[in-house]
């Protein structure tokens, strides 16, 4: 199925921004607002044409404070299709937020769960959004392009 | 020194030792080590248990409580989120008991020693070590070494005056003239 097949199922939702193609990305991607997100997602997921019924991973992407953007991919897959297809949500550095997909595919739950331990991006409307693999009193967010470790973490010096 | 039962016992049923001998001899001849591991390392400390390396010819047998056991084996990398556990393991193991550190993570942080935001830079940060095995990880022969090397230590242990880490200094000042 070719991405503008793809398009044309996405729009039969009505999209808040036009949707962009990244043609670099492998498989390739479909960037949406973030808005966007939760409706596509729920007509990929649905329609009986595509049927994404997996979603194999989330990944969180800082771009860093030039381009001040960060990022959230989601892969998905389609079990009876054997279709692949890449969602991005291009997201501002300050106070990132997305709405969860874990009331579509429950293993987003603890997917997004790690992508807000590492980068601190909000998943609004989650059901049990708290640090999964970090302790829960550790400060800062460690994959950000600007994080600085702690001097002690109760009475351990953190730094070699 | 001579090891007790390399002595010959020619007078029937009795001999004549120092009392801290005899416990030193027995603390070192059955050093329970605990059944716990917490990263690759943990892999060699199994093989080490294997007939292969036949740890129980040590006199150790894992116990699966730290209540029961008086050695405890750092094998692996040590996270800030495992450290509360294991300073708890260790507080609840009796007296005397040892810890030996296995392999470069929980020596000093290994490979994580600069990135590592989640690793806790050498456990003895969090409890205090008598051996360090180096490695990545180490061969069973090398936690084997670890475990004789612990023995030494408990065999120059005292009662009244603890001067096991005085004894090993003045050793290996020793050494260190007749080597130069």
């Amino acid at each position: 199925m070719s991405l503008d097949e793809f398009k044309n199922i996405i729009e039969s939702t009505s999209l808040k921004q036009e949707v962009k193609f990244d043609m670099n990305a492998r498989p390739h991607a479909i960037i949406l607002a973030a808005e966007d997100l939760l409706a596509v997602c729920e007509i990929l997921q649905r329609n009986p044409a595509t049927y994404f019924d997996m979603l194999s991973c989330i990944t969180g992407i800082d771009n860093g404070a030039e381009a001040n953007t960060m990022e959230v991919v989601y892969n998905l897959y389609s079990i009876p299709f054997n279709l692949h297809l890449m969602l991005k949500v291009v997201l501002p550095r300050e106070n990132p937020r997305v709405e969860s997909v874990s009331g579509i595919w429950k293993t987003a739950d603890w997917l997004e769960r790690e992508v807000f331990d590492m980068y601190g991006i909000q998943f609004l409307n989650h059901p049990d959004l708290r640090r999964i693999l970090m302790p829960a009193d550790w400060e800062g967010y460690p994959l950000r392009k600007d994080y600085k470790h702690q001097d002690y973490y109760r009475n351990i010096k953190v730094e070699y | 020194m001579k090891g007790l039962l390399d002595q010959q016992f020619a007078q029937g049923g009795v001999m004549v030792t120092r009392l801290e001998d005899l416990l030193n001899w027995a603390r070192l001849s059955s050093m329970f080590p605990m059944t716990f591991g917490i990263a690759c390392c943990a892999i060699e400390f199994m093989s080490t248990g294997t007939t292969v390396y036949d740890m129980d010819r040590f006199g150790m047998a894992p116990r699966a409580t730290p209540r029961q056991a008086d050695v405890m084996i750092v094998a692996g990398t040590v996270t800030f989120k495992m450290a509360d556990r294991i300073k708890r393991l260790y507080e609840q193991m009796a007296e005397p008991r040892y810890v030996i550190s296995m392999g470069s993570c929980s020596n000093c942080g290994g490979p994580y020693w600069q990135h590592g935001y989640h690793v806790v830079k050498g456990v003895d940060r969090i409890v205090p070590v008598d051996v360090y095995v180096p490695g990545c990880p180490p061969r069973p022969e090398a936690l084997i070494g670890g475990f004789l090397k612990l023995q030494e230590k408990i065999r120059a242990e005292s009662l009244v005056a603890p001067t096991a880490i005085e004894n090993l200094l003045k050793k290996e000042n020793v050494d260190h003239t007749v080597a130069s």
